[in-house]
Formats: structure tokens, sequence, C-alpha cells
């Protein structure tokens, strides 16, 4: 946009803010009392947030832009949650959130005061594997493996949804609930892109899971 | 992205007070557009007000055979909620159609209906867009404009409405309820809640600054057969080419709304009378006055085909 925002942080604001701050930086340069402009803001806002990730309560200070997915990667040093196209577009950043999938990169980290985070190192570890990572592995499915973290969350959270009755584009009949069926997986899954095309062995990862494999 | 301050509200009137109060304020629930349009600075609010604690989740019946949806109500619970499965299948339909799961788990009806348009040129900062920056032109008329409107538009925007979910509130005659920042309510129906582009594209609805929508009310149930087609380029998770929202009866009477074809849900109820008299009936009187691009006047006998496509689905189902 053309019209700079008064927040708008230009370098030169940065550069008289951190001069400014060195000395007593509220009181007015010039000696002027009256109808003076509010000063550009010389730091972005900040702001604390307290929510539980992976079972462990976390407290972190940040600024306001920040999106749970970076508080996740870059504040907690939680980097199994992945960033891809940052814009809701891929998945790899899908998390869960109080039990509910969500892109992590789409929210703001201080919208979740209080709630309850988990991640794909929250799901399972090394010596012991959720039983949809081990699937994964079983099944191959992944090449890469960068998108893996968010399918696997959100796997985990469509079977969920299957079994509390959350409906779906490919039912015949939405007043019944669906079943887990590779079609249905296939569809609830289409927030996740594979650019290795790992799809048919994660469909058959989580018809095993389900109890559906055939 | 730019900087802002951030304020969670208590109630619909000091959310709606606080976005009334400041310059550059918005109201923020899901954020999934939002946040993505914050992004790429197409949205630059200097202050959000989060609407998530106000208590607008909940479904109710209304006195008048209805239901009544806070605003804050996810996509997905919306969709899943046994009533509106039951006696308004074409939202559930329609809702599942679009984004994708994670998307659904966040988006809210009201947030939902304020979604800003996906035309290329509005997302890229480079391009002239009037809805944007008013009076920078509109790349999209002669450009790429294969998904864009074919009716409703102007010669400042050819931009549609992205939405599934407001095709099928459309078509169900839903109305929008919400609180300016004194306190003041209002309904207005939903056909009067989007405006057409004109010489102020950038105006998408009739809320006021620091108007929040606080609920869409549903009229008592139709019946009928409840039916949503969308063309897409793939299978799930993209926009609409064109869909169809539709509620059929046994005697092939009924109602009919496309989305994808113009700046918000398009619907024409005098061509409904024409339902019995099959899809060519209707859409000749639907897309009178299209004004399509040389890429997408496709659009035009694709909305007429799919329509058909759901009155031989409502047929066959009425035959089962």
């Amino acid at each position: 946009m053309s019209h700079p925002s008064p927040l708008a942080v230009s370098r030169r604001v940065v550069l008289a803010g951190s001069a400014a701050s060195v000395g007593l930086s509220a009181v007015p340069i010039g000696g002027a009392s009256q109808n003076v402009e509010a000063p550009p803001l010389t730091m972005p806002p900040t702001m604390p947030v307290s929510m539980e990730v992976n079972g462990k309560p976390v407290s972190l200070t940040l600024d306001t832009r920040t999106t749970l997915l970076d508080a996740l990667r870059d504040h907690l040093k939680l980097t199994g949650t992945k960033k891809g196209c940052d814009h809701g577009q891929c998945g790899a950043c899908t998390v869960l959130v109080d039990g509910v999938r969500i892109n992590s990169c789409l929210t703001l980290a201080v919208m979740h005061e209080g709630d309850k985070v988990t991640t794909i190192e929250g799901l399972g570890t090394p010596s012991d594997l959720h039983p949809m990572q081990a699937a994964f592995i079983k099944h191959d499915g992944y090449q890469c493996g960068y998108c893996t973290p968010g399918q696997i969350c959100s796997a985990v959270a469509v079977l969920e949804e299957i079994k509390a009755g959350v409906p779906s584009h490919v039912q015949a009949d939405i007043t019944h609930a669906a079943k887990a069926t590779n079609m249905e997986m296939r569809e609830r899954m289409s927030g996740n892109i594979c650019r290795c095309g790992a799809y048919s062995n994660i469909a058959e990862a989580m018809a095993e899971v389900a109890g559906t494999a055939s | 992205m730019r900087a802002f301050t951030y304020e969670r509200a208590r109630s619909p009137l000091a959310a709606a007070a606080a976005v009334a109060g400041k310059r550059g304020a918005r109201f923020i629930a899901g954020g999934t557009n939002l946040l993505d349009l914050m992004k790429l600075e197409i949205e630059t609010p200097t202050h959000l007000v989060d609407v998530q604690d106000i208590g607008l989740d909940r479904i109710e019946p209304t006195d008048g055979g209805g239901l009544r949806i806070g605003t804050l109500v996810t996509n997905t619970a919306l969709a899943a909620d046994p009533r509106v499965r039951r006696d308004y299948g074409v939202l559930t339909r329609a809702i599942v159609a679009g984004a994708s799961g994670q998307l659904r788990n966040k988006a809210t009806v009201g947030g939902n209906l304020l979604q800003r348009t996906r035309c290329p040129y509005f997302y890229d900062t480079n391009q002239a867009c009037n809805k944007r920056k008013p009076g920078s032109g509109c790349a999209a008329i002669g450009g790429v404009n294969r998904l864009l409107g074919v009716i409703g538009t102007s010669d400042a925007c050819i931009a549609t409405n992205p939405g599934d979910m407001a095709v099928a509130l459309r078509l169900l005659d839903a109305s929008v309820e919400t609180v300016d920042g004194q306190g003041k309510t209002r309904t207005m129906p939903i056909a009067e809640f989007h405006r057409l582009p004109g010489d102020t594209p950038h105006v998408e609805t009739a809320l006021q600054p620091g108007e929040l929508i606080t609920a869409v009310t549903l009229p008592r149930p139709l019946g009928g057969r409840h039916l949503y087609h969308k063309v897409r380029d793939r299978a799930s998770y993209a926009f609409a080419i064109v869909s169809v929202a539709a509620v059929i009866q046994p005697d092939g009477s009924g109602r009919a709304a496309f989305g994808g074809v113009a700046p918000r849900p398009w619907r024409v109820e005098a061509a409904e009378a024409a339902m019995r008299d099959g899809a060519a009936a209707v859409a000749a009187q639907v897309f009178a006055g299209a004004r399509p691009t040389h890429e997408n006047a496709f659009k035009v006998p694709l909305a007429e085909r799919t329509l058909a496509g759901v009155m031989a689905e409502a047929r066959a189902e009425n035959r089962a």
C-alpha cells in the first residue's frame, strides 16, 4: 500500500529510536509542548503469552506478529513443525491445538493464551513412536520428509474427526457419520501437500491405524 | 507484516467499540484470511481486536423455527451440527466443499462472510487493482482472468467472491445480525450484505466501520433435496470455477444460487419460476446481462450444465 501506517518501521525510525532509547525517550525533543504528533513507535509491540506445548508450560514475550509456527520453531526450538508456504496452502505447519488440527502459520501466538499445543515432538519420540508415526515408517509414507510432521499431525486428527462424525465432501449421505475409507482419507488430507507424491502410502498408513487396511 | 498492537475483547459491544474507536483497527477471529493478507501487506491493520472470547460460538433454535448461528461458530462445527445436516444440508455440503480441514477448523461464520477475493491481481501488490488500491486500475481486465467474474462485475473490477458457505446462505435467505460501537444492533438479509463493485470495488459489504457480525440466522427449513455442486481445477482444496447451490422439491420447483461467477453469491429469484422447465430456462435469466471475458466465457454454459447436473441428481434421488 502507498500510505505507510503509523507503525511502519523504517530503518530511519529504528535508528532514531535506538538513539532516543539511550537517553530519555519519552521527552519530546525541541521543546514543543502542544499539538505534537505521537512519535512513531520505535519498537514493534510485544506481548506475553503462556501456553502448554507438548505437556509443558511455556511463557514467552513475543512481537505480536509472531505466528504460532514461528513461536514453536524460532522461540521454543521445536523445529519438527515445518514452514512450507507460510500461507496455509501446504499443511507442513499443521499442529494440534486443544486436539484440533490447524495451520500454525495462519494464527498468531498471542491468540493462544492458555491453549494446549501438540507438535510432532509431542506425539511420540524415536523410542516411543505414536502409532501413526510407526505406520508412516512401515508404509513408506514419505520420501524427503519435509511435509511429514504436518502429514502425521493431520492424519492423527483426521481419524479423530471421522470418529467424532465430522462430515466431508465425499460422503454420499451427510446425515450419517463417515467411515474411514480410502476416499475419505484422501479428501480429508487435501490440505497437506506432498511434492514427493507419497499420498497412496500415507493413505495406507492411515488405514492401518484406523483398522480399515485391506 | 506491519507491526500492530493486540487486545482481546470480552464482549461483542466491547469489541465493536474497540474497533470503532481506533483508526486502523480490525477484528480478528479465525484469522486464516486476514493473516494471509497481512503477510503480503495487502491488509495493514495497526491494531487487532481478537473476538475469540466474546461468547458467540453457539447454534441455537430461533422462535421462528430456524437456527441462529453465532459468528464464532467454526466452519467445521457448523457443517457437523446435526440440525444443519438434517434441515439445511446444502449448507453442510457447501462448507465441506471449501478450503481444507485445517482451515475449516479455524474459519468462522462471520469471518467467512468477510473473506476477500482470490483474484491474482488483488494478491500481487505489483499489479494495478482498484480493490486493493482504489483508483490504480484493474490489471485483471485484459489479463489472465479465466477464474474471474462473468456477471455483476464492473469496469473497475471483475473479481469474484470466493466463498462456498455464502452461496448456501444466500440460497437459504439467511440474515446477518450486527452490533456497532455504540451498541446499536441491526439485521440485514444476506442479499444486501455483499455489495457489487461499481466504482468502489474496495467497499465489499454493507458493514460500517467498527460494525461486528454477531450471528447469522436461518429461516425455517425448506425441505426438498439439498445439493451443492462445485466445479474446480482439482478434486479438493481449490476455489470454485463455478458452483451451484440448490434446494429442489419433489415436483421440480426450487431455488438455485451460483458461486465463482460474480462479486457476490449470485441468485436471481425471478429465474426460479423456471426451475421446472430445466436448467437452460433458469440459466438464461440468471445470466442475462453477463459480460464475460474472452478467457472465462466458458463459465456461462458451465454454470448452466452444472445446474442441469444438480437437477438430474435431484430427480435421481427422488426416484431412489
